[in-house]
């Protein structure tokens, strides 16, 4: 019985932390551009309602989740308007974001709400899902699980081993470097919010296709700003962010386990853990994490810019 | 801990020359409104319409006035409770979860207390929700005074802690047993509930917000305090070699920044709703850091703007009512306020 | 080449040429041009008249991307390098002709080829911000091999290097040299340039005043060209009223603080300020200035040694504390650091001694008073009452310093640290600054006085202290020193000094 419990956390774990995963990847790719994005929770809920309505008007699960990329991406680029051309103050204008994002979403997801959907379907692979412990754990998921790690290390080779991620990252620590080596500082920039808002629409179409199938306003409950602690907790780095965001899914999924074993523990109580341990996370670590930032982005948290 | 001197001199460049700025500043806003108008044909409603009825609803009738001035009353102690540590260019995001939390201390106190006469109540327990919001806050203030987290995310995640937390007590101890399904507390008895003026809902609640935007002004122009505040805003590095405690005024901003918010969530505890309800407060924390934002901190910019948000807030109660629209999306009216409002300034204010 | 920003002419119709396989070594102190020159060549000025000559052809420069085409590079006083990165990224960032996917084990070959080649040895692995101010030099001037300059210009290069570093640079020039390469070094070091330049330029004030080839060059003729002929010898007295025997206003003992990135650290310094004496400490900014005035007014923290104000030991003292004991601070960079722009006159005086001025616990402000008292210091020193209620930041640089004087003076302050106090001021109020530094003087307080106007601190100082490298390279007095051994002092080289205190 504890075995099976382990088993449903470790998979709890993974399923929460996929959608956590996509949109920390994103952020990752921001704020190594040097941009700090608060409206990534509205993001998120933008590629989850778009996802939810392309899917249940289509009946298609992965047109849903293009659109849904489709739709973070383009949303994002308000944002860059914002801070990159008109140089607005990144932390409200992502707050700004976020609120469009939850109204909008609402919006578009009203018709929505109660219709039914398949989502997306769990992928069996033949023999490794019928492994008994393994396979249970991990080769019952459905296609963006399976591709959120090579994703993760695709993020980390273009930020590590390409031209455009050498670049992308000097823009993000010292943008007269870059611009004196002769690089396009705002234009680096739009390209890594681009990419964060498809990552951001997919973590939240991942939510509302497979992991809840169904559309409520406000759904993501503030996995955004989870993800942007988790960035910190990650050192901006896309491989480490995958243990992160299992540790914190496993937050998310704690709760959910613990319901169902019948745990005399208020839910309102155990939701609280992702949020307790971002900040913890944060209290104790960001003070030394803070020179881990990507230098002109730590202007942003030290406050100094 | 702080910001640069260049900046926060532009800042200062900026606030002096607001007659000029305030026309394009409205012009653009008129742009925000058209905006919405459009999405609103998008989406099949007819925006005149719905505009006409805003307005009549709201400024149209002696009630529907009274409404928007009750809805001030906690936007104006949120969008305080965001201004005053703007003062020194720290970003309270955490109005929401301040309100909830002094709601909470407020209502234990009516609660345990309720046998008190009124006079000692109400005050005793208006004291409990500036604590209440006080000490949330302070945790965000402590955590950025030590240099260790930035306090706009603190204080964003610690919302979603205060509304659990709530939740907490309202679904579980703190539970009316009368009220069958229903997840709230006991009703307030009548000793905990702020009176109301005339046959309105407006309160005595506008007693703290006249008390708090005069306190405001006052000690900002006025007392030593204010003027140290002022110059760690415009020059923290002057500020240090003038010898004045950066992190003693970090925590103390956040506290009584919180505190004000507090007080909202006990004002729509005792006086609106008179007990504590899941659905405590419709953002008002949020909305309060729009406000804030579009004022410049400024405590009558302050009204003027809770007063334009006022009449959105009520304007998407009907929208939703009569419009059929989900009541978030008067969200995005308020996001596209911002945004005007944050094209404009450009890189000149503030933490980046 | 002529170009002139407000208020100043940064280069007079200055010539300069450069030859392939040379050394030019352009000299000068802090203001001289030689900067402005420079970046004028590698285009991030634009020169009011004048012409580029490359090879014989006029060229337009406009931007550091057209320098780089020209094969002209630029090491900078504070490297662009990017301190996360390690070496083989940062040079990398900086080559032309990148290939979308990086060939990292391809660049660290290059890499150690051309060090190898020039004596630049570096691991090409190692983050940036580990290495050494003179390792990351050599990273800045691999970057410019590597992207095929021809002619590499440093700019203070030896600044925060120990000795044996620099005998590394020098040994590198000698490489570059041997390979037909244009080096151009600025720098106000005599002993260097004598040591490794082939011919040196001398720059005052804006104007080229000797162009020599380094056989040609002494110590003797270079000080000269570079500081002019002496001073006239204006009133210059010991201070008749340093009193011997009274317990020192400020001691420094031993003083030691860390170094931080580029910024030199202090390093043992020992330094007193009688009652009744002006002691001026000269030196090329960077040497160390600022951080002794940082260290007595509290801001800095020492690594090891006392500080004694008034006899006590202030070492942990508060900013606030050090002031309302009696110090005033005259900063260089008074917007900066010590007026708040947005405030008026009458709230920055306020804030300069709020205890005074608050009153009711602090519900109120005395603004009266406040009045008064700048209004009585500013006359008493001679200046215009500017009004009161206008932002500071509205004031120009030099009624600013004025208020900021006449500020810092209505304490009555016991010691005065004052750092480039007249620089900005016009002629008169910069004598009434003076007068005003003499009567304190004579009142008995005592001043730190912190200038590169050699003429000025041999005007006013009873003691002279010359920094370099945040060590006390000499002390003497007006009386003992010639402004030809201070420069010497100030530039490192081992002059004969004058009687030490």
């Amino acid at each position: 019985m504890i075995g099976s419990s382990l088993q449903g956390l470790l998979s709890g774990s993974i399923i929460a932390g996929t959608p956590l995963l996509y949109a920390t990847l994103g952020e990752v790719m921001g704020e190594r551009a040097g941009i700090i994005n608060l409206g990534l929770e509205g993001v998120m809920l933008m590629g989850a309602v778009v996802g939810f309505v392309t899917t249940v008007k289509t009946g298609n699960p992965a047109l849903g989740v293009f659109a849904a990329a489709l739709a973070g991406a383009l949303f994002n680029m308000i944002f860059g308007f914002l801070v990159i051309e008109r140089r607005a103050n990144q932390l409200a204008s992502g707050l700004a974001l976020m609120f469009c994002g939850a109204g909008l979403s609402a919006l578009l997801g009203a018709p929505t709400i109660g219709s039914q959907i398949k989502g997306l379907n769990e992928i069996r692979i033949p023999i490794l899902s019928d492994l008994p412990v393994a396979g249970t754990i991990l080769f019952h998921y459905d296609i963006l699980v399976y591709l959120v790690i090579p994703i993760a290390i695709l993020v980390w080779w273009a930020l590590f081993y390409t031209r455009w991620g050498l670049s992308l990252r000097a823009v993000g620590e010292k943008p007269s470097a870059a611009f004196a080596a002769g690089k396009h500082p705002y234009r680096l920039q739009y390209q890594a919010l681009f990419i964060a808002g498809l990552l951001g629409g997919i973590a939240g179409a991942h939510l509302s296709l497979a992991v809840a199938k169904t559309w409520a306003e406000w759904m993501t409950a503030g996995r955004g700003f989870v993800a942007v602690a988790l960035v910190i907790f990650s050192k901006w780095h896309p491989l480490r962010a995958i243990a992160g965001a299992l540790i914190f899914g496993g937050a998310i999924a704690l709760q959910l386990q613990m319901q169902a074993r019948g745990v005399p523990v208020s839910p309102f109580l155990l939701d609280m853990l992702p949020y307790l341990l971002s900040l913890g996370v944060l209290a104790v670590w960001g003070g030394a994490r803070r020179h881990a930032a990507p230098a002109s982005l730590g202007q942003v948290f030290r406050g100094t810019e | 801990m702080g910001l640069t001197a260049e900046q926060a001199n532009k800042a200062s460049r900026f606030r002096r020359r607001w007659w000029a700025s305030s026309i394009r500043f409205f012009g653009l806003l008129g742009f925000a409104f058209i905006v919405f108008a459009v999405l609103l044909l998008a989406f099949g409603k007819n925006p005149i319409k719905a505009y006409a009825d805003i307005f009549s609803s709201t400024l149209g009738s002696t009630y529907g006035f009274s409404e928007i001035l009750v809805k001030m009353i906690p936007l104006t102690l949120t969008a305080i409770a965001v201004a005053v540590p703007s003062r020194i260019w720290l970003i309270n995001v955490g109005g929401e979860g301040q309100l909830y939390i002094g709601a909470l201390f407020a209502t234990w106190g009516a609660l345990t207390l309720n046998s008190l006469p009124p006079w000692i109540l109400l005050p005793l327990i208006s004291v409990f929700g500036f604590l209440g919001g006080g000490l949330w806050a302070s945790i965000s203030g402590i955590l950025r005074a030590k240099g260790w987290v930035s306090e706009t995310i603190s204080t964003l995640l610690l919302n979603y802690v205060a509304i659990l937390l709530v939740n907490f007590f309202v679904f579980g101890p703190w539970k009316d047993p009368e009220s069958a399904n229903y997840p709230q507390t006991a009703e307030f008895v009548d000793a905990a509930t702020l009176p109301a003026i005339g046959g309105t809902r407006v309160h005595m609640g506008f007693i703290f917000v006249l008390a708090a935007l005069t306190l405001f002004y006052f000690v900002l122009s006025r007392t030593r305090w204010g003027l140290e505040m002022r110059a760690i805003g415009g020059n923290p590095e002057a500020a240090r070699r003038s010898g004045i405690p950066i992190s003693g005024y970090i925590t103390l901003l956040m506290f009584i920044g919180g505190g004000l918010a507090g007080l909202a969530g006990m004002i729509e505890v005792s006086a609106i709703q008179g007990r504590l309800r899941p659905s405590l407060s419709p953002g008002y924390g949020f909305i309060g850091f729009l406000i804030s934002w579009m004022a410049g901190g400024n405590p009558l910019g302050i009204v003027a703007a809770a007063f334009l948000l006022a009449v959105v807030t009520a304007g998407g109660d009907i929208l939703q009512m009569a419009h059929g629209l989900p009541g978030s999306a008067v969200n995005i009216l308020n996001a596209l306020i911002l945004f005007v409002v944050l094209s404009r300034q450009g890189g000149k204010v503030g933490v980046k | 080449m002529t170009k002139s920003f407000p208020g100043v002419m940064a280069n007079d119709h200055v010539d300069l040429e450069i030859h392939s396989g040379e050394v030019h070594a352009l000299l000068g102190e802090n203001g001289a041009g030689k900067s402005t020159l420079m970046k004028i060549l590698y285009g991030f000025y634009r020169a009011d008249s004048g012409e580029i000559r490359l090879n014989g052809r006029p060229v337009q420069i406009r931007s550091p991307h057209d320098a780089k085409r020209f094969r002209i590079g630029m090491v900078f006083q504070d490297f662009t390098l990017i301190p996360a990165m390690s070496v083989t990224e940062n040079i990398a960032l900086f080559l032309p002709n990148l290939p979308v996917v990086l060939n990292k084990r391809g660049m660290i070959r290059r890499i150690e080829e051309i060090s190898k080649r020039y004596d630049l040895q570096v691991d090409p692995s190692a983050s940036v911000w580990r290495l050494s101010v003179g390792e990351k030099q050599k990273v800045e001037v691999l970057k410019l091999l590597l992207a095929d300059a021809q002619i590499l210009i440093l700019d203070e290069p030896t600044r925060s290097l120990a000795p044996h570093e620099v005998e590394g640079l020098f040994r590198v020039f000698t490489h570059l040299r041997r390979d037909g390469y244009g080096v151009v070094f600025i720098t106000h070091k005599l002993k260097e340039v004598l040591a490794c330049a082939d011919r040196i330029t001398v720059m005052r004030r804006g104007q080229v005043t000797g162009t020599l080839n380094v056989s040609e060059a002494t110590e003797d003729r270079l000080v000269s060209l570079m500081f002019g002929k002496g001073i006239s010898e204006s009133t210059r007295r010991l201070g008749e009223s340093r009193q011997e025997n009274l317990p020192p206003l400020l001691e420094l003992k031993q003083v030691s603080t860390p170094a931080e990135g580029q910024a030199t650290g202090l390093k043992e310094i020992n330094l007193t300020v009688l009652p009744g004496e002006i002691v001026g400490v000269a030196g090329v900014s960077g040497n160390g200035q600022k951080e002794v005035g940082d260290v007595v007014l509290g801001l800095e923290r020492c690594d090891s040694g006392v500080k004694y104000l008034w006899g006590q030991n202030a070492t942990h003292w508060s900013v606030a504390r050090i002031r309302s004991s009696g110090v005033a601070f005259i900063p260089e960079d008074p917007l900066g650091m010590a007026a708040v722009a947005g405030l008026t006159v009458e709230e920055n005086m306020a804030l300069s001694n709020i205890r005074r001025y608050a009153r009711q616990g602090g519900l109120s402000m005395d603004w009266k008073l406040v009045r008064d008292d700048i209004e009585r210091s500013l006359t008493l020193l001679g200046f215009e009452i500017p009004s009161l209620n206008k932002p500071v930041g509205a004031l120009s640089g030099g009624n600013l310093q004025r208020v900021i004087l006449a500020q810092e003076m209505a304490r009555n302050p016991k010691l005065i640290l004052a750092f480039y106090p007249t620089r900005g001021l016009d002629v008169q109020s910069a004598i009434a600054a003076r007068e005003l530094f003499r009567r304190s003087r004579n009142t008995g307080a005592g001043v730190l006085l912190i200038s590169e106007d050699l003429e000025e601190l041999f005007a006013l100082s009873d003691r002279l202290v010359v920094l370099f490298h945040g060590r006390i390279a000499g002390t003497g007095t007006p009386h003992d020193l010639t402004i030809n051994e201070v420069g010497y002092l100030m530039t490192g080289s081992k002059g004969e000094y004058g009687s030490n205190r």
